[in-house]
């Protein structure tokens, strides 16, 4: 010391404790979550832009296939059918493409000071997982006002809503991890921009989204079992379709979705760091 | 605690072939206001990238704050602030809320908002801090970040060019804000700067850096004293150097 006197900072002062420490972390993942809700409080206009392309599928893709015959969806009508596909197409596209906005940050500098904050990695991409399904959130809200617009009929009891906020919020935060993971990867807009096309159409039509997997040939069938985006669609359906049935079970659904996000949080909380070299 | 609020000893960095940190070692006492001056290109934020953790050491080791930059990196994260080179605030958030997201990410939880505040106030930034930053001038967004990089009382204070793109008396604040966070907080200061003006007006101790390495060391006025009379830093500059100043502009 050189005679001046140096204070601890402020936290120091306060006993540590198991509460005030998970306290400390839920701030952590909040302070992402909520830049967030307010960066879409300031420019709300993407909320309604993003609205265009579902419209677009449930309207004419709807329309036309609606009068296929031979398409097996249990007894209900095609365009209901769709509806749940296409809500998490939509989730699917909007977290795709969310590690272009951590290469973003990085351009711009903000993730070096993210990174100089002694919040643990996996509580910033926590964090930024929770933002992506917040704006599937959103979404969904659009999904079901159109939903309502074109005389579908969805449920509406509190544990269907309730559900489909789960799977949604789930459903962004697996797809925007990995899309995370890829950003630390290719590490350049570019680069990410060719690879986040090349895996959407995959993602997409290799799960029974818009057709039901009895349709697939067997290849594709198998592809479909391993895409966490048909078990989000198979519960959507439960929850958002009267008198659906599911095709995998409960069980089977919530430890594929839970499995995949944990593996995918610890491997991007792991390789997140490297986004900045 | 330590008797160095930064020490480095052997510190290297190396890219592929290229060798931008070659061998540092310094000792910065507590509470010392400690500047970093050398060309472009010398090394300088390389230097501070590796001692906020930021970047790995290719090798050597340093402490700082008492802790070891490799192995011990949180703790030497919770004690220490940085105010990049690059400007880093988030252009589509408000002042207040670029400062928030740093406060929760630092865990401050009691009298948040108050700190916040507080830190803009001292920036003279109170009457912008509900306006989206991408409407700041870049005088405005150096002084939210230096608000931001103070938040959480830092022991050691990074601060890479922190008045790039200041005007005069923009600068001149940020001095009396070094030098009162360093009188009321001990604050131990490490900053680079193309103003060797400034260098003179604020540092304790200044080191000269070029290709990676730290040719002399020292306190401003022995520094100038020992490259002749009525020498100033500009001259122990050039002399070390051998580049003029004209040369080495102020941007990277
Ligand atoms: N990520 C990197 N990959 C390759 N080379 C790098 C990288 N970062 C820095 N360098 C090189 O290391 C050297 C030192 O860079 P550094 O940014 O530390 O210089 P500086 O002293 O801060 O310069 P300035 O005054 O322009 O800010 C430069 O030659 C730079 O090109
Ligand atoms: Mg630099």
């Amino acid at each position: 010391m050189t005679g001046i006197s140096s204070p601890l900072p402020r936290e120091a002062q306060h006993a540590p404790s198991v509460l005030r420490n998970l306290r400390v972390l839920l701030t952590q993942i909040a302070a992402i979550a909520d830049s967030e809700i307010q960066k879409l409080r300031h420019d709300p206009v993407e909320l309604f832009t993003r609205v265009i392309q579902p419209v677009l599928w449930l309207l004419l893709f709807g329309q036309v296939f609606g009068r296929v015959s031979g398409i097996p969806t249990g007894g209900i009508p095609y365009q209901s059918y769709l509806v749940p596909g296409i809500l998490a197409q939509s989730v699917l596209f909007i977290a795709i493409f969310y590690g272009i906005s951590a290469i973003w940050e990085r351009d711009l500098g903000i993730l070096y000071k993210y990174m100089m904050s002694p919040a643990p990695r996996g509580a910033l991409v926590l964090g930024k997982a929770i933002s992506a399904g917040i704006r599937g959130l959103s979404q969904a809200v659009m999904v079901y006002l159109i939903a309502l617009m074109l005389g579908i009929h969805l449920r509406h009891d509190a544990l269907a809503l309730l559900g489909v906020v789960g799977i949604i919020t789930v459903g962004a935060a697996i797809f925007s991890t990995f899309s995370l993971i890829i950003a630390c990867i290719v590490k350049t807009r570019e680069r990410f921009m060719g690879i986040g096309q090349v895996l959407t159409m995959p993602l997409f039509f290799a799960s029974n989204a818009i057709y039901p997997i009895a349709l697939m040939p067997p290849w594709l069938r198998v592809m479909a079992a391993g895409n966490p985006l048909t078990y989000q669609v198979d519960a959507l359906r439960a929850l958002m379709l009267p008198g659906y049935h599911l095709a995998f079970s409960i069980q089977t659904n919530i430890a594929v979705q839970a499995g995949t996000l944990v593996v995918l949080i610890a491997v991007a909380a792991k390789l997140y760091p490297s986004i900045l070299d | 605690m330590s008797r160095w609020a930064i020490e480095a000893q052997d510190l290297c960095k190396r890219f592929g072939s290229f060798l931008a940190v070659d061998r540092l070692s310094l000792c910065i006492p507590h509470g010392c206001v400690f500047g970093l001056l050398g060309p472009n290109g010398a090394g300088k934020s390389t230097t501070i990238k590796m001692l906020t953790t930021l970047a790995a050491p290719t090798s050597g080791s340093a402490r700082v704050a008492g802790y070891d930059v490799s192995t011990e990196a949180v703790q030497v994260r919770r004690r220490i602030g940085y105010v990049p080179q690059q400007q880093s605030a988030d252009p589509d958030l408000t002042g207040f809320e670029n400062l928030l997201v740093f406060a929760r990410l630092y865990g401050i939880i009691e009298q948040r908002r108050a700190r916040i505040v507080e830190a803009l106030e001292l920036m003279d930034l109170a009457d912008a801090k509900d306006r989206l930053v991408r409407h700041y001038s870049g005088g405005m967004v150096r002084r939210l970040e230096i608000a931001q990089s103070m938040l959480n009382d830092p022991e050691v204070l990074f601060m890479d060019e922190p008045t790039i793109g200041l005007d005069p008396l923009a600068r001149h604040t940020v001095w009396e804000r070094v030098a009162k966070l360093r009188e009321t907080h001990g604050t131990t200061i490490f900053l680079t700067t193309h103003y060797m003006d400034e260098a003179a007006a604020l540092c304790g101790i200044v080191a000269f850096m070029n290709t990676g390495k730290i040719l002399d060391s020292g306190p401003p006025h022995e520094l100038t004293a020992k490259y002749g009379s009525g020498a100033t830093l500009d001259d122990v500059f050039i002399r070390l150097t051998g580049q003029p100043l004209a040369k080495s502009g102020t941007h990277a």
